[in-house]
């Protein structure tokens, strides 16, 4: 395992933006959640980081090493891809052993074997090892997929959303099973996700990019509760923040255009009426889609609460973030 | 009946396209099905009219199609007994074996004209094909239209300029020089059908091998040739029966070593008068490496290797 260092890193497709001077470091040992929506450079920093796109300025370091000019095999890196997982034309076991057999690592095949049989077993497929990659669920395929990268022992893991395809359950599990890995093997793991249990439940760090800027990078719970600009605070948070004008409540400092109120932020009982306009249980709370002046506001309420659509509710922000015209962050 | 299904045809349709398909098969395999009865037909019988289809197998045309015979006078049949059932068949005509025809040797350069320039094509059209797939090459698609130009015009619009040619290289009725000639026409097919074939597999694979310790190189022998092997074998079919059945260059650049079985076994009609069933054997034998070689491939024809393994 190692320590990542991105300098500087850009990179554009003809016109399109993919990165923009980038420059992050990922701790050894550290679990680095990167999120941002479609476009935002995500996967192309992946790409730079495992040689498979040539950076058009700047540098990564692995391990103390300017990797610039080495190929994807000499930078050690495992990549888990988000699609086209599998070799179709090997079994589960040809699959994860595949890495090991390569020149570069050219392990002993007793060595191979106990490998293949330990990531199978924690990935629970090895009742499928001599199956044909095709031969297997979607699932299946992403966990042979996250098992030929665990088989190896890289500078760092990259993952590109590698738990998008799977159903909720095994989602839970893979997620719970990845963190503990990661955690037991002190794994540097780069991984993208749009997911927001899993960056806030796996990650050590979060980085949020926008066309290709690092916009915030720190802890997950600093990009929660403390997000430096109305984007960062967009990105994490289900249902996403509520953002209004600061007149709608009044009393904020000047400056303070935007408001944004996280649904558990937003006191009930008393401030400005709002109409119900409707109501989700969904078992644990319920939702509340309330209209405050024609501005769409989603809070949360007990799970047995008895509004109904058109009954009304005063609510107040509380601790309420507030942003300038431009949409950063004034404390 | 309301047991309509989308992916399950009704039980008449299924009928009726099984007919439909056993029908043509038919209808198609009846030339072959002739031509192979001939062979075994003596040669009254090949050109009886209305033609036999119930007639006393023989092996003549196979014995005269191997072999070169000569008629003796009664002296010499009385005093030399037949040794070998073959020989009993010529003794039949008054006739004894004088020696092998050239079938056989002809029938060994078709193999090798037609085996080397296909193994030929397809591994210089899969190196270029994985070329103009994969990398971005200046003028990629005027090169692949000039590629494929060469084969717009009719092959014998070049017929003279490619014997004089061939004449002053020492390549005419070569091995060698059939083999070129015929990987010359056969590449451009090769590398636009393997370029479909190539371009169907996901780039995605060899950056995953190139990700897990692999080289450029090793990530294409390792990953993307046995995902493209249902197309080369398709290519190789195509270009294996090109080669094979090539008969007008053929004629026109081998005579002697090199000439393959096409234009031979023509010849065949002139040495015996119109023996039919030793061109019918001919023809038979002829026929048999090419279905030997597409029946062997048949599995790779038939299914898609890569099917079902992305996930979209």
């Amino acid at each position: 395992m190692a320590e990542v260092i991105l300098k500087d890193l850009s990179k554009s497709f003809g016109n399109d933006v993919g990165i923009a001077d980038l420059s992050m470091t990922i701790p050894d040992g550290a679990f680095v959640v990167l999120l941002g929506p479609t476009g935002a450079g995500k996967t192309t920093t992946l790409r730079l980081i495992s040689g498979l796109e040539k950076a058009d300025a700047g540098e990564v370091w692995i391990g103390g090493r300017n990797v610039g000019s080495e190929t994807p095999a000499q930078r050690d890196v495992a990549m888990v891809f988000q699609q086209y997982s599998l070799y179709p034309h090997l079994s589960v076991r040809d699959n994860l052993a595949f890495p090991l057999k390569s020149p570069i690592l050219n392990t002993p095949a007793d060595e191979i074997e106990r490998k293949v049989a330990e990531v199978a077993s924690v990935l629970q497929i090895s009742h499928k090892l001599d199956n044909k990659a095709t031969a297997l669920s979607g699932g299946e395929m992403q966990r042979v997929s996250i098992g030929r990268a665990l088989v190896r022992d890289p500078s760092i893991y990259l993952m590109d959303e590698p738990l998008s395809s799977l159903d909720a359950k095994l989602r839970t599990d893979l997620r719970v099973e990845l963190k503990r890995i990661q955690a037991n093997l002190g794994a540097t793991l780069l991984y993208v996700t749009h997911d927001q249990i899993e960056a806030m439940t796996m990650a050590t760090h979060v980085g949020v990019l926008n066309e290709g800027r690092l916009v915030q990078y720190g802890t997950p719970r600093e990009i929660y509760e403390n997000p430096n600009s109305l984007y960062v605070a967009s990105r994490l948070g289900l249902p996403r923040i509520n953002i209004v004008p600061a007149d709608v409540f009044g009393g904020m400092p000047s400056g303070v255009t935007q408001i944004g109120m996280r649904p558990e932020h937003i006191q009930q009982g008393e401030g400005q009426e709002a109409e119900v306009q409707r109501v989700e249980h969904l078992g644990d709370q319920a939702r509340l889609h309330l209209m405050l002046k024609g501005h769409a506001i989603t809070t949360i309420a007990d799970p047995h609460t008895t509004y109904t659509p058109g009954a009304h509710i005063k609510i107040a922000p509380k601790n309420p973030l507030c942003f300038d015209a431009e949409g950063v962050r004034i404390s | 009946m309301s047991s309509f299904s989308v992916t399950e045809p009704s039980k008449r349709s299924k009928w009726f396209a099984g007919t439909l398909v056993i029908l043509y098969a038919l209808i198609t395999m009846v030339p072959l099905a002739w031509i192979m009865l001939t062979g075994f037909k003596s040669p009254a019988d090949a050109i009886s009219y209305p033609p036999k289809v119930l007639f006393e197998p023989t092996l003549e045309g196979y014995v005269n199609l191997f072999t070169t015979r000569t008629r003796q006078t009664d002296e010499f049949l009385a005093a030399n007994p037949p040794q070998t059932w073959y020989d009993r068949i010529v003794r039949e005509y008054d006739m004894v074996i004088a020696g092998p025809s050239k079938f056989g040797e002809r029938f060994l350069n078709s193999v090798i004209i037609g085996f080397g320039s296909t193994f030929l094509s397809i591994f210089l059209g899969t190196l270029a094909a994985y070329a103009f797939s994969r990398f971005k090459i200046p003028l990629a698609d005027d090169l692949l239209f000039f590629i494929l130009s060469t084969r717009m015009m009719p092959p014998i619009a070049v017929a003279i300029p490619i014997f004089l040619m061939y004449r002053q290289l020492g390549l005419s009725d070569t091995h060698l020089g059939m083999i070129l000639l015929y990987t010359g026409v056969n590449i451009s097919l090769a590398v636009w059908l393997l370029k479909g074939f190539i371009d169907e597999i996901p780039l995605e694979y060899e950056e995953a091998a190139l990700i897990d310790g692999y080289t450029r190189f090793q990530a294409f022998y390792k990953v993307v040739l046995p995902q493209a092997a249902t197309g080369i074998a398709s290519t190789a079919i195509f270009c294996l029966i090109f080669a094979w059945n090539e008969y007008a260059f053929a004629v026109l650049l081998t005579s002697g070593t090199a000439q393959t079985a096409p234009p031979f076994i023509p010849t065949i009609i002139g040495v015996g008068g119109l023996d039919w069933p030793a061109v019918a054997a001919g023809a038979t034998i002829f026929l048999l490496p090419v279905m030997i070689f597409t029946i062997l491939l048949r599995k790779h024809l038939l299914r898609g290797i890569t099917f079902g393994a992305v996930r979209k």
